[in-house]
Order: structure tokens, then C-alpha cells, then sequence
């Protein structure tokens, strides 16, 4: 394995995955809990890249962060006006959205389609100098030179949403939210607005996506117009395979399930590059990931159900029917 | 409590389809009354429940609860005050939320006043959630963390009856909520509920088609024909009626038998 793989890919792979968990994060919100397909996501990671990468160029690097995280809000908010105030079917309201999220995007980038920022600030050069300002020297080789500041830094923004989300989860608001995609009826019998929930859990879903975007214009210090092409596949993918394999159980565990699927999802991508995959089938390799793990749970299902009809047969016949 | 002043609804209005659920009701019921409901299929039990929760609007008509005209209030906003449970115990718990969380939603949303957006039920009320659960004698206490859909249909209604009243409501509807129940689960849901609005003095209203419980339960009859009310029996005249003087005065009233066919006569 070691010869495939080394400490520093495995590295970003799990930087990436970090990073992108956040809109797996918002797809858990929008797909398993408020049971809406949202097909904004493309659009609103973009365009958190592109509010993001615009501020930072303007030397505003965390203010960038808030600026993404605000419009993720804004775009959540049109995809639920669509939905619940002029009865839009959800799948159209995303895909509207997402449509017209490209002008705006191209329009955020001062109508060009990408944007460099590698001679700017970043949360990341900031963590840089704080740690060779405050720390010690034996501190900044460590974390710097092996570049671990960037994974501590994306792990620790993570780690903190995914907290404060899985509080917000319990509260009135959240419990309400939960509630709204679990049983259409039982809200309707309660005191609770299903609009009212949709739009306040397609806001924060949107925020996420956006925030996501926003740290990866500053990881990679770059903003793209594709760069969200094909993100909703991508992070429902990581969603299943997290669902999947750490299964359901409490909110945080769930919670912890999600990010942990968005970097095995990174990781196997990263196996897929090292073993030469070339970089124009990554598309394809991608949508066969998803397949599968999408397949999977259905497929293993299958399986116990044959084998069981299999043992069950073979006693049939052991005990001798005559 | 609760008044209904002449109210009328009228399904598709002027097609083939048309159907009149509801002719100029008038019900009224006094603070604490708890009426026993029964009628034939398509009597418009049902749809008078859904009038007063505001799943629809109705054409005609006032409705008033505790003083307050709610005739065009939103459904979500009257449930604040109404419970309200359905046949199929399915409806009103959700599957994959603990018992804990189910119990939390209902509470929070209906002490909202106290309660904002990012309220949070504390150890207290969870242990006070415990303790309700323990008095449904069904082992549900030892189970807060587990997800309601692992209940069995009998459990889910008992929940839904506690959450429903968990902060007293001003009326609660129960449309036939022991009917899709097997026997034995149903009548410990039904001494459950006898025993929440008693105590608690609930104004209620509960849809049956069992003739005998309509008489024993509660201290008041309705009999519903055709979208309007044929038989009001209360008091004395109730405590001495049979089965079959009920059968008869429905005969009476609304001219036809009382169709039987989901009609339990024991």
C-alpha cells in the first residue's frame, strides 16, 4: 500500500474531504432529512466559490467566508420561495435556480470565468503566520512544513459545524425540520409550517454548500465557473457511502457518518489518480463510485435474501422430501 | 368550547363529482363535554373534524373556539389548540425520530411561549417525559432512544395520544384512533384516553363505530346523517338508552337505517 500510496496524498485527499463533507452536510439536510431532491447544489457551491474568491481578492479573507455562507443563505432562500410560495415542483425549483445562478456567478467574477488568488490572504496564510508568529520554531515544522496546518484548520471549521449542527438539530426548530421530511401528515396535525421548515432548512443547507465553496477557492486559490459542475453527484455519493457504512443511529453519528463518507469518497479518488487513472475518465470513474455505492445497500440486501433461500433449500432437500 | 355556527362545505362544486359533506352544521359543545360521535360512512364525521382543524376552509359558516373566531385561522396555528388523532397510527408520530425527539417536538411546540426556536427540552422534562411513558404500562420508558418506527401500531397511538396531550389542548378530536387496533391494544388506548380527559377535563370529540362505547364513553351522543346532526342525547336520556333505542331514534331522525356494515352493535 505504501508503495501506492503516500503520507501526503492521503493527506489532501483527507483535506479535500473535509472540505467538501460541508455539502454533504447540506445534502444530509435537503435529501435525508427534509427529503427534497435539491439540485441547486452545483450552482450554490459555485457560487460560495465566487463570492469567496471575489472578497479574498479584495483582501477580506475571512469576511469571504461570511460573504459565501450569506449568499449560500440568499440562493436556499429562492429555492424555497420557488417551492413552498409559487408551487414549483422542488427538482424544477433547484434546477432554476441553478440556472440562473451561472449568470450570476459569471457576474460575481467580474464576467470572467476564473479567478487567481495566489498572491492573496487566505485563512490558511493566516494560520500560517499565526503559527510562525506565536509558536515556536519546532511547532511551525511541524505543522507547516508538512503542510498539517491546512488539514487541523479545515478538520477543526468541520468539526465545529457539524456540532453546532447536531445541536441545532435537537432544538424546537430543528426536532421541527426533522419532523417535516419524517411524516407529511404528522406535521400537518401539528402546530408546525412545513413552509416554514422547508425554507429555513434550505437556507442553512445553501449556507453549507456556499461555505464549502468559499474554503476551497482559498485551499486551492483559485475560483472556476465548472467547479461545481457535477458537485451534487458527487456529494450525494459520499452521503451513502457515509449513510452506508456507518448507518443510522443518533444525529451525531449520523452526522459523524457524512464526513466520514466525503473523505473515503476523496480517498478513493485519490487510489483512483495514483493507479493512473487518466485525468479525463475521472468523470467516469466518479459516476461508477457513485453507482456502486449507491447499488450497494440494495445489492447486499439481495444477497442475504438468496443465500438464506439457498440454506433453506438445501434443507428441503437434505430432508428428503419423498 | 367550541361552536360551529351553520357551517357548510361543498366538495367539487359543480361537477359530476359534487358532493355536499357538510349542510348547515351546528354544534356547540360546552367547556369539558366529551362526545361520542357515530354515523354512517360518508355522514361527514370525518370532514367536520377536518373543518375544525383547517385542513380545508368551509364555504359557509362560523367557527369559534374559546371565544375566537378561527374560521379562516391557518391549520397550523389552530393546532396549537387541538389535538387531534387518526385512525392509522401511522400518522402521528414521525418513524424515524426517538421516542425522545417525538415527545421533545410536541412538547416544545406546544409550550411555545416559553419555549423560542432554539429551545431544548432539558433533563427535567425528559424525565418527566420517562415518567408519562412509565403510566402507558408498556415498557416504552426503557425505549426513549429507540425510533418510533420500531413501535407496534397499539404503542404509536398511545405515544401520539400522550403527545397530543402533553400541554392540555383546548379541544381534542380522536377520529376512530382504537379502530385500526387489535382488540386488546384498543381498549387499553381507550382507558388511557378516558383517563387523560377526565383528568384533565379535556373537551373532547370522538368518532366510533362502536354503538356501546358511543353510550358509555363520554357524557354526550351525536349521531351524523348526510352532512348534518339527527341525534343529540345527553344527560338522563343518554344514561338509559340502548343500543337499540339509539339504532331507533337514528331510524327516526334521519329517516333510513343506520348502515352496518363497520357498525359493531356489541
Amino acid at each position: 500500500m505504501s508503495s501506492i500510496f503516500t503520507i501526503s496524498i492521503l493527506q489532501s485527499a483527507i483535506e479535500l474531504g473535509f472540505i467538501y463533507s460541508l455539502v454533504v452536510l447540506a445534502l444530509f439536510i435537503s435529501f435525508s432529512i427534509l427529503n427534497i431532491a435539491d439540485l441547486s447544489t452545483d450552482g450554490c457551491f459555485t457560487l460560495g466559490c465566487a463570492v469567496a474568491a471575489s472578497l479574498t481578492l479584495a483582501g477580506h479573507p475571512i469576511l469571504a467566508l461570511f460573504g459565501a455562507l450569506g449568499a449560500g443563505v440568499l440562493s436556499g432562500f429562492v429555492t424555497s420561495f420557488l417551492q413552498t410560495r409559487l408551487g414549483v415542483e422542488s427538482i424544477l425549483a433547484g434546477i432554476i435556480v441553478n440556472t440562473g445562478l451561472y449568470t450570476i456567478n459569471i457576474a460575481v467574477m467580474g464576467f470572467s470565468s476564473n479567478l487567481n488568488l495566489f498572491k492573496c490572504d487566505s485563512i490558511f496564510t493566516m494560520a500560517r503566520d499565526f503559527i510562525q508568529e506565536n509558536m515556536g520554531e519546532g511547532a511551525f515544522d511541524a505543522l507547516v512544513t508538512g503542510g498539517w496546518y491546512r488539514l487541523i484548520l479545515v478538520a477543526l471549521l468541520v468539526v465545529v459545524i457539524g456540532i453546532l449542527l447536531s445541536l441545532f438539530l435537537g432544538t424546537r426548530l430543528g426536532l421541527s425540520i426533522r419532523a417535516t421530511g419524517d411524516n407529511a401528515a404528522m406535521v400537518k396535525a401539528s402546530s408546525i409550517n412545513p413552509k416554514h421548515t422547508i425554507t429555513v432548512g434550505l437556507c442553512v443547507s445553501g449556507a453549507m454548500t456556499a461555505l464549502s465553496g468559499g474554503i476551497l477557492a482559498q485551499y486551492q486559490k483559485s475560483c472556476d465557473i465548472n467547479l461545481g459542475t457535477g458537485m451534487v453527484t458527487i456529494a450525494l455519493a459520499s452521503l451513502i457511502i457515509g449513510e452506508t457504512l456507518i448507518g443510522k443511529g443518533t444525529m451525531f453519528r449520523r452526522i459523524l457518518g457524512v464526513i466520514f463518507g466525503s473523505c473515503l469518497y476523496r480517498f478513493i479518488v485519490a487510489v483512483a489518480i495514483r493507479i493512473n487513472v487518466p485525468a479525463e475518465c475521472l468523470k467516469l470513474v466518479s459516476a461508477l463510485i457513485v453507482a456502486v455505492a449507491i447499488a450497494f445497500p440494495y445489492l447486499k440486501k439481495n444477497a442475504v435474501f438468496t443465500k438464506q433461500k439457498y440454506i433453506q433449500m438445501a434443507k428441503r432437500r437434505k430432508g428428503g422430501v419423498s | 368550547m367550541l361552536e360551529l355556527k351553520d357551517i357548510s362545505k361543498t366538495f367539487y362544486p359543480g361537477t359530476i363529482n359534487e358532493k355536499k359533506a357538510l349542510i348547515h352544521l351546528n354544534v356547540s359543545l360546552a367547556d369539558g363535554d366529551f362526545a361520542t360521535i357515530v354515523g354512517s360512512n360518508g355522514a361527514g364525521k370525518s370532514t367536520m373534524f377536518n373543518a375544525i382543524t383547517g385542513a380545508f376552509y368551509v364555504d359557509e359558516g362560523e367557527i369559534i373556539l374559546d371565544g375566537e373566531d378561527i374560521t379562516f385561522k391557518q391549520e397550523h396555528r389552530r393546532s396549537l389548540d387541538i389535538g387531534h388523532l387518526f385512525q392509522d397510527p401511522q400518522l402521528g408520530t414521525a418513524p424515524h425520530m426517538t421516542i425522545e425527539e417525538n415527545m421533545s417536538l410536541a412538547y416544545l411546540r406546544a409550550s411555545n411561549k416559553t419555549h423560542g426556536f432554539f429551545g431544548r427540552s432539558r433533563k427535567k422534562e425528559k424525565a418527566m417525559f420517562q415518567e408519562q411513558l412509565a403510566l402507558l404500562n408498556m415498557g416504552l420508558e426503557d425505549r426513549m432512544k429507540q425510533p418510533v418506527g420500531l413501535l407496534s401500531g397499539g404503542q404509536r397511538q398511545a405515544l401520539t395520544l400522550l403527545m397530543a396531550t402533553m400541554v392540555t389542548p383546548k379541544l381534542l378530536l380522536l377520529d376512530e384512533h382504537t379502530a385500526a387496533l387489535d382488540p386488546a391494544t384498543a381498549e387499553k388506548v381507550l382507558e388511557l384516553t378516558k383517563d387523560i380527559v377526565e383528568k384533565r377535563k379535556i373537551t373532547c370529540l370522538m368518532v366510533t363505530h362502536n354503538m356501546n362505547q358511543a353510550l358509555e364513553l363520554g357524557n354526550r351522543t351525536l349521531m351524523m346523517d348526510s352532512g348534518h346532526v339527527v341525534f343529540d342525547v345527553s344527560g338522563k336520556e343518554r344514561a338509559v338508552l340502548t343500543v337499540e333505542d339509539l339504532l331507533g331514534k337514528f331510524k327516526e331522525n334521519a329517516g333510513k337505517q343506520l348502515d352496518t356494515d363497520r357498525i359493531l352493535l356489541s
